[in-house]
């Protein structure tokens, strides 16, 4: 394999990585913030896809998509939070996991009911499409990059809103004493919606973006979430520098795995069967990470507490 | 209890002098109407209605149910349709795996089951059965003709690329069963997998001729969106299902020019298909797919049937089934001694009518194809 | 009587009825759907060791459901095709006979109990959730793209298989055998919860630091535990794959983890007969809305909601009145 070959893939883990921080972020903001888990996650992911290629459709303009995504998501996340889950946050996380796969099923089937059994369309803009050429030959597509540039800046922005903003200082106090900030006068509740449907901007902006290059359907969601759940498990829940961390390790192991895992049994198998044991153990990769993580350190890479 | 029981009563009852039977005929479709999946499951439903519908004939009943995809509830549905609602036919399946649960136990009890779409080997070879007849293609055959169409076009080197689960590896072998170039590499990707990234750094790294791919529903969307804005120039072929009408309006324009292999188009020209491309866009509004033109076709043939032999004198039935004396919008179609089609694979192009995308035939790709199974079958 | 034991006594007589008031109308399928539930409530059984007495929420159950399955899957292919499992270094031939495969169902799962537990225990909270979520997917994708038992196809198996005197092929009689089977695994859990080892585990789950200070060790407790409720459910696993004939990497998915999670926080958490009410009201809605629409989801999805914001404590939690034993 050529080094050439060796840094596009890992491009392409560090793109795959960043997208997975922006719906890993709000699930572990609001695991957090208020304890909860919640499956649900990955159907507002959708919702920002399904809203983005709505809004695409009619003006044309991916900028606005991508304004519908943030737009629509975060006003799922505030309607969710405001009926459903903030009846949950005194509750075990038997009754969340309940509850949330509930929302999962409503919003699936629901979406599926508005607009039809079908994919929809969503491109990446002529502006963004098409390869660019890196120093060293490296052929690249632009709108990845642009993915992995949007990624970092959110999570810059991420990073400046809690240590430098007001809001901040309270989703950190949030975390550390949830009766001590009520105590002092924050009007929790509204901290808490506004923390759900920041979550719930973020996984939809992510699914705009995702969107654009793969397939805009129901249960889009699903498999995103899982992956989710998984990252911020590695990185410890709660901890945003976990989830950055946490989602580029499973982004670099996911895509390095399924390219070097086959070559290296190679070495010493056949061509098929190298193939073959070689695909079947890169699926089951992020996985064997996560387990490993978790046997030598109980609350993740960053986890603050049990 | 609306879809439960579909009786669909014709408003006129212009039945043939030959289907004079007392009894209905009674048949279940197991289909995904919910989920993912469902966009091929309600396309083999409303083709299927759709040629009752035109038939007139009101001596059948209809009973549809939900899968959701999911083998246990195939199963049970399959369960209380032959015990509770005492079906004769089944029919409806869309992916090889429900298949698999479910046509080995209702072909066992006496039941027939025609395949609108999936066609897994074994069904086609050592588990083949009387009562089983395959309407839509053995899983491999349009891998096959591709394999065949790339050998005849002269193209050495081949880069393949498949999910990691039996149907994927059914294809790449039926691909490497008739191509006699190079397979450069072969990778087989994640079932479910959305990012197509590294693949698409090998195949550029690669130095192949050409692509072929099977990646059927939303992975195949995503595998061409990314590809197309990839800078790759190496040109991609594929089996039918990344490029029907289901999914190409979400595919846009990344698709435009990709040739794919399919038995069937909307431009094959029959006076069957034309009647049945007019009449499913006025029923239902949108243009047919592959899987509402095989829910068609098994339709017609059960229909044919009925009107040659009561289905309970299971051998006449069979018998009438085995002729397929029906007009098939594919044109020619015949069963092979294992009950699988004996058809031309053509060779389409995705290209663009108006703002929509569709499919047009430029040539054919097998002729009177046969699956490679049919030897291991023992009736 | 208190009431909960009334109510019980209530669904297991219920459970019984349906399938014979079918054998009498002649309605064979509702025995079917019977037996799907005593099966399901029994994988329930299993998983309410672990989250009810033991206070560990695992998201992995799955795993056990799906390796209970294959094993029947293994072993009757075996059979079916007369060819032996492993001729070296001795001879393994399949079977069809169903006593031999819960067996193997049992130890394999209990096997593999072990394996993640020891693993997944040294994690606690949302940890211990998604840890054993991880294990479940493994086997997931590694049935998936292992092609020696049918990978994603899985593998059917023509006949039922056999339990000595009984005709396994009459419903009835299968699920005469899943209703046995699934009395006696409640009698075994209400014996645990009462028994020594029961109380100590209970303890634990409430103060782990208390139970230390006399001398257990929490976490040979929960172990324990954990690979009793995983051989539990993955005889819930084998007997499934006997109903259907018919096993798929499906068993191991995280939805079939999530749905015996849901008969017993539907049915009530902790509550000895919280997954047969659960598994029983989950399959009549599934009946009863599939047919009404094909968004049919999203009612679930709402009685699921309501069910949680509020009926705390689940089904028989509200209809017994009291508080549940999980806190």
């Amino acid at each position: 394999m050529s080094l050439i070959l060796l840094i596009e893939q890992i491009l392409n883990g560090l793109q795959f990585g960043v997208m997975l921080f922006l719906t890993a972020a709000g699930l572990t903001l609001v695991f957090g913030v208020m304890g909860l888990i919640n499956l649900a996650h990955g159907s507002l992911f959708m919702v920002g896809a399904f809203a983005a290629a709505t809004v695409a459709g009619a003006t044309g303009s991916f900028v606005l998509a991508l304004a519908a995504s943030l737009a629509a998501a975060a006003a799922a996340g505030a309607l969710v939070e405001i009926l459903v889950i903030r009846r949950l946050y005194s509750r075990d996380h038997l009754d969340q996991v309940l509850a949330t796969f509930a929302l999962i099923l409503i919003f699936s089937e629901g979406t599926r009911w508005l607009f039809g059994s079908f994919p929809l369309y969503l491109n990446i803009p002529d502006y963004l499409a098409g390869p660019v050429t890196l120093p060293g030959g490296i052929q690249y597509p632009l709108y990845r990059l642009t993915l992995i540039a949007i990624g970092l800046l959110v999570a810059f922005g991420l990073y400046l809103l809690i240590s430098r903003t007001r809001l901040g200082i309270q989703i950190r106090a949030g975390e550390s004493d949830r009766e001590m900030i009520a105590a002092l006068g924050v009007d929790i509740s509204k901290l808490y919606t506004i923390v759900f449907a920041l979550g719930a901007a973020l996984a939809g902006f992510a699914g705009a973006l995702v969107g654009a290059i793969q397939s805009v359907q129901v249960g889009m969601g699903e498999p995103v979430l899982i992956l989710a759940f998984v990252v911020i498990v590695i990185g410890g829940i709660g901890s945003i520098k976990g989830a950055l961390i946490g989602s580029l390790l499973v982004g670099l192991t996911d895509t390095l795995g399924g390219v070097l895992l086959p070559e290296f049994f190679k070495l010493f198998m056949d061509n098929a069967s190298a193939t073959s044991v070689g695909s079947s153990l890169s699926t089951m990769l992020i996985y064997i990470l996560m387990a490993i993580v978790l046997v030598m350190k109980p609350t993740g890479l960053f986890g603050a507490k049990a | 209890m609306k879809l439960r029981s579909l009786i669909l009563a014709a408003s006129v009852a212009a039945l043939s002098a030959a289907t004079a039977t007392a009894e209905p005929t009674k048949i279940g479709m197991i289909t995904t109407l919910s989920g993912g999946g469902a966009g091929l499951g309600i396309d083999v439903r409303d083709g299927f209605l759709l040629a009752l519908k035109m038939s007139g004939n009101s001596d059948v009943e209809m009973v549809i149910e939900d899968d959701q995809r999911k083998p246990d509830i195939a199963v049970q549905l399959a369960d209380r349709m032959v015990q509770s609602d005492k079906v004769d036919i089944l029919t409806g399946i869309i992916w090889s795996n429900l298949a698999m649960a479910v046509v080995p136990s209702v072909t066992a009890q006496g039941k027939f089951y025609l395949s609108p779409n999936a066609g897994p080997s074994v069904l086609a070879g050592k588990g083949c059965h009387a009562n089983y007849f395959n309407v839509s293609w053995q899983n491999d055959a349009m891998s096959e003709a591709a394999g065949n169409a790339m050998s005849e076009e002269g193209i050495g080197k081949v880069f393949l690329m498949a999910p990691n689960y039996p149907a994927g590896k059914d294809m790449m072998a039926g691909f490497k069963r008739f191509y006699k170039g190079e397979v450069v590499d072969e990778v087989y990707t994640k079932l479910g997998q959305t990012d197509y990234a590294a693949e698409i750094a090998q195949i550029r790294a690669s130095d192949a001729d050409q692509v072929y791919f099977f990646l059927p529903g939303g992975m195949g969307i995503s595998f061409m969106k990314q590809y197309s804005g990839s800078g790759v120039d190496t040109p991609v072929m594929g089996p039918a299902f990344s490029f029907d009408q289901g999914i190409l309006q979400a595919v846009g324009a990344a698709a435009l020019g990709v040739k794919n292999t399919s038995q069937w188009n909307k431009d094959i020209d029959n006076a069957a298909n034309a009647e049945f491309v007019t009449a499913f866009q006025a029923e239902y509004d949108r243009l047919p797919s592959l899987y509402a033109s095989q829910g068609f076709d098994t339709a017609n043939l059960i229909l044919s049937a009925m009107g040659k032999a009561d289905v309970k004198d299971a051998d006449a039935f069979r018998a009438a089934l085995e002729a397929a004396e029906f007009d098939s919008v594919r044109g020619d179609f015949a069963f092979g001694p294992n009950h699988h089609p004996i058809q031309n694979v053509y060779m389409r192009e995705v290209i663009q009518e108006g703002d929509v995308f569709t499919n047009k035939i430029i040539g054919v790709a097998l002729t009177d194809h046969t699956d490679a199974y049919a030897a291991d079958c023992k009736m | 009587m208190k009431r909960e034991t009334m109510i019980n006594a209530l669904l297991a007589l219920g459970l019984l009825a349906v399938p014979l008031w079918a054998l009498i109308a002649d309605e064979p399928f509702y025995i079917t759907l019977a037996t799907r539930v005593a099966i399901f409530a029994l994988a329930g059984v299993g998983l309410n060791i672990a989250i009810g007495l033991g206070g560990l929420v695992s998201f992995g159950h799955a795993a056990f459901f799906g390796l209970g399955g294959y094993a029947m899957g293994v072993l009757a292919s075996h059979a079916q095709s007369y060819t032996p499992m492993m001729e070296w270094p001795f001879l393994i031939e399949g079977s069809n006979s169903m006593p031999v495969i819960w067996i193997t169902a049992v130890i394999a799962s209990g096997l593999a109990a072990l394996v993640i537990g020891a693993l997944s225990l040294r994690t606690a909270g949302v940890y211990f959730i998604m840890i054993t979520l991880a294990f479940g997917q493994m086997l997931y994708y590694f049935t998936i793209s292992w092609p020696a038992y049918g990978g994603e196809d899985g593998l059917s198996i023509y006949i039922r298989n056999g339990f000595p005197g009984l005709n396994t092929l009459d419903p009835i009689q299968f699920f005469a055998i899943t209703f046995v089977i699934l009395g006696l695994a409640l009698v075994f859990s209400t014996l645990l919860a009462k028994s020594p080892f029961g109380l100590a585990l209970n303890a634990a789950r409430q103060s782990s630091e208390r139970v230390e200070t006399i001398g257990i060790t929490p976490y040979r407790l929960r172990l324990t535990a954990f690979v009793i409720s995983g051989m539990i459910t993955g005889l819930a696993g084998a007997l499934f794959a006997d109903l259907n004939r018919f096993v798929s990497p499906t068993m191991f998915s995280w939805q079939t983890s999530g749905e015996i999670m849901v008969f017993i926080i539907l049915g009530g958490t902790a509550r000895l007969f919280g997954p047969v009410a659960g598994a029983a009201l989950f399959i009549a809605l599934e009946q009863v809305l599939g047919g009404l629409s094909d968004y049919w989801h999203i009612y679930l999805g709402l009685l699921l909601l309501c069910v949680v914001l509020f009926a705390r404590g689940g089904i028989i939690g509200t209809l017994a009145g009291e508080e549940a034993r999980h806190d």
